[in-house]
């Protein structure tokens, strides 16, 4: 079987030998600027979900009802797919069925092609960017552009994102104006040429840049973030019109979806279109949500549903619950791991807490990256806590732990501890063994353990365990 | 009733004064607690790192050890959320099974298992963190503590998001006569120790405890306090490196101390 295949192969080649995630982290956290950036921006964004979330005063019913809706849904996907497909055909739409990256992009290749053009225009979408679209494409002769503002920054610097929602977080405004500078004109209408990094400046140069390209482009490739069985409706939510411009404009339209994006009614919606913009931008309400069923007038509408190892974590009783993921991106703003490392670490268009959980369980643990990926998490919960869908990721990273490969030497470390462990004699006898060599142990360890002592200092060990205290003194009574 | 006390591995190698401020604490309440000599380890290190099987078999035996009590006290937040979160999801993942089924063959497993399930059901809901049986069971928030120090705490991952401890340590700690409690900026952001993560994810572990660091600095305080010493070892371990000259101390070391005994001697 193939690997599933999860973008980025240029930055952390998840095949390259030596990629591991605390390799990659180690760098990262000496990059001052990347941590800047990465501790202002989720910062901000993490301070905004809690202030709009904690206004709600139902919050915790809505996010047991969105688990329970996607918990119902992933439970009858197909009797969902089913009547999904029979919608959007009934409603003019053409549906596709992909069973890997290769199967999608190929469908998608062959859907442009026939309409003749060589240029596509995106929506920002997760799916697509999950099959490596544009570099498929772009192998046949067919050239993508990115029309969200973060991933034509992205995209014009050549660069892979580094989160679900704000691709170029890793960026300051400095940066974006030098990528702008340098490389619009590569793209279509090139910056003015006075282009200062005024926030105002830069989002005006990118409106004129994309706006010509929304007029001349014929075919728009999309993702959705939802897809309404009963109806066939699909849902997109964005905050810059550029998604409208995107569905409305061209003559043919061709949305990628994972098939987990089902919900079966349009009432299932609502719990969603509000769980959705508090905890991804900290919105009470989506600026820009486009619906649309099947062909509208004067557009083609292609569906592609895509599995890419979904059917897969389907199957598996711990992990499927990460098919419940709204791509809200709320377990990355909280975490401490991913505000540290950023999310080019975690070698997969999916970073953060939800990434070190989804990419193992889409690709499997055969590499040594990916092996590395549960671990990339202390365990803190901060993650499960804001999950608008209630995914347990901390369960889900301890099961995937336990299928992990592990080093030899841990393996030996922990069996010796687990025979210790195994009878309080044993413990005992090795405290002794320790009290009496206290003064002997080394200032730094040597091997793993060093990345201890490299930032810590040892405790002292104590003349006398806690055991041996209580069995000379009776508890403390003589 | 019948109140035994869980010292954890950790405490009983390398903070046994922990334990003795423990003991010391819930005498003066009038508790008079025992201690299982057959403990070892909750199993929390083997689970968390992928080790289920060993961890499992630890989970067997910690509630051998202690089925028969009516209370557990653990002064550890990781350990009693390690018991009472991960026991009976380890009792229903199988896992259980297949050790017992490893080591006794094939058809003693299932029974076994649920031997196991049954006794960590029985178990699990009668294990508390400190300020919990403290506060919960005991019913005292003022326990006659007395502690002239400018103090600030940290209220640990597990103890805030697994055990939902909430304000329960604040709360005996603002009744220790003679403690200014200081609030630490960004409390409830975990320090980076996450027990193998500290070795596995080195670089990102300490830049967490770098800026826990330095929230703890900006405090004023001269003892930072918590209710778990695995975070403390970490967050003491740095701050003992970096000379910062602020000691650490668990909250069963602080509560214990009065006029005539100060707890915290490490």
């Amino acid at each position: 079987m193939s690997r599933t295949f999860l973008g980025m192969p240029g930055i952390a080649s998840p095949g390259k030998s030596g990629q591991t995630f605390p390799g990659n982290a180690a760098r990262a956290v000496q990059n001052s600027q990347l941590r800047f950036n990465l501790r202002k921006a989720t910062r901000t964004i993490r301070a905004r979900r809690a202030s709009v979330v904690n206004e709600l005063p139902d919050w915790a019913e809505l996010r047991q009802a969105g688990k329970a809706i996607k918990d119902h849904t992933l439970r009858n996907l197909d009797t969902y797919l089913i009547q999904l497909e029979e919608a959007v055909t009934k409603a003019g739409g053409h549906v596709h069925w992909a069973a890997d990256a290769d199967e999608a992009n190929r469908i998608v290749a062959g859907l442009v092609k026939a309409t003749g053009e060589t240029e596509v225009v995106k929506v920002k979408s997760m799916a697509t960017q999950e099959i490596g679209l544009n570099e498929a494409l772009l192998e046949e002769g067919i050239t993508a552009y990115e029309t969200d503002l973060a991933e034509l920054i992205v995209q014009l610097g050549d660069d892979w994102p580094s989160h679900i929602l704000v691709p170029a977080i890793h960026r300051n405004r400095s940066e974006i104006r030098e990528i702008f500078a340098d490389n619009m004109s590569g793209w279509g209408r090139p910056a003015p040429d006075d282009l200062t990094d005024d926030p105002a400046a830069l989002a005006e140069a990118a409106r004129l840049h994309l706006r010509e390209r929304f007029l001349a482009s014929k075919v728009a490739i999309s993702g959705a973030n939802f897809m309404i069985a009963e109806t066939g409706t699909l849902v997109v939510l964005e905050s810059e019109g550029n998604g409208r411009m995107c569905l409305t404009l061209p003559e043919t339209l061709i949305s990628v979806v994972g098939i987990e994006k089902l919900l079966p009614t349009w009432r299932d919606l609502e719990v969603f279109l509000q769980l959705l913009p508090r905890s991804s931008t900290g919105e009470r309400m989506n600026p820009y949500t486009s619906m649309w069923t099947g062909a509208t007038e004067g557009q083609d509408f292609h569906l592609v549903l895509l599995d890419n190892g979904r059917t897969g974590v389907l199957a598996d009783e711990v992990g499927r619950q990460a098919l419940r993921c709204i791509r809200c991106s709320a377990c990355l703003n909280v975490c401490p791991v991913y505000e540290r490392a950023g999310g080019h670490a975690y070698g997969s268009v999916y970073p953060g807490p939800i990434g070190a959980i989804l990419t193992p369980l889409l690709r499997g643990m055969e590499t040594e990256l990916d092996r590395s990926l549960p671990y990339a998490s202390s365990l803190c919960g901060a993650c499960y806590e804001v999950c608008p869908v209630a995914i347990d990721i901390p369960s889900v990273l301890v099961e995937l732990r336990a299928r992990a490969r592990h080093p030899w030497t841990e393996r030996a470390g922990m069996a010796a501890a687990g025979w210790v462990f195994n009878r309080s004699g044993r413990l005992a006898r090795l405290q002794r063994i320790g009290g009496q060599m206290r003064t002997m142990v080394p200032k730094r360890l040597p091997g793993p353990l060093s990345g201890w002592t490299d930032t810590r200092d040892l405790p002292r060990v104590p003349k006398e365990s806690f055991r041996d205290w209580w069995n000379r003194t009776d508890g403390g009574s003589r | 009733m019948r109140v035994a006390l869980f010292i954890t591995c950790v405490n009983d190698t390398l903070f046994p004064g922990t334990g003795r401020a423990v003991v010391t604490l819930l005498r003066r309440l009038g508790v008079d607690v025992e201690f299982p000599e057959a403990q070892t380890c909750c199993g929390q290190m083997h689970v968390n790192t992928g080790y289920r099987d060993e961890g499992v078999r630890l989970a067997r035996h910690f509630v051998d050890v202690f089925r028969d009590y009516d209370a557990v006290v653990v002064p550890s937040g990781s350990c009693a959320a390690m018991v009472r979160e991960q026991y009976p999801r380890l009792a229903g993942s199988g896992a259980a099974g297949v050790v017992a089924g490893k080591a006794g063959g094939g058809g003693a497993g299932a029974g076994r298992a649920s031997g196991f399930a049954a006794a960590a059901a029985e178990t699990t809901p009668k294990v508390y963190d400190l300020s919990e049986f403290l506060i919960d069971v005991l019913g005292v928030t003022d326990v006659g503590a007395y502690f002239p120090h400018r103090v600030t705490y940290h209220p640990t991952c597990h103890s805030l998001r697994g055990l939902h401890l909430g304000d329960r340590p604040t709360r005996l700690l603002q009744q220790v006569r003679g403690l200014e409690l200081v609030p630490l900026p960004g409390a409830e952001e975990c320090c980076g120790f996450g027990g193998t993560f500290a070795v596995k994810n080195p670089d990102i572990s300490a830049a967490m405890c770098a800026d826990k660091v330095r929230n703890v600095l900006d405090t004023g305080a001269e003892v930072l306090c918590a209710a778990d010493n695995s975070c403390l070892m970490h967050i003491g371990g740095t701050l003992h490196r970096q000379k910062t000259g602020i000691r650490v101390m668990h909250l069963a070391e602080i509560l214990a101390s009065t006029e005539h005994r100060q707890g915290g001697s490490r």
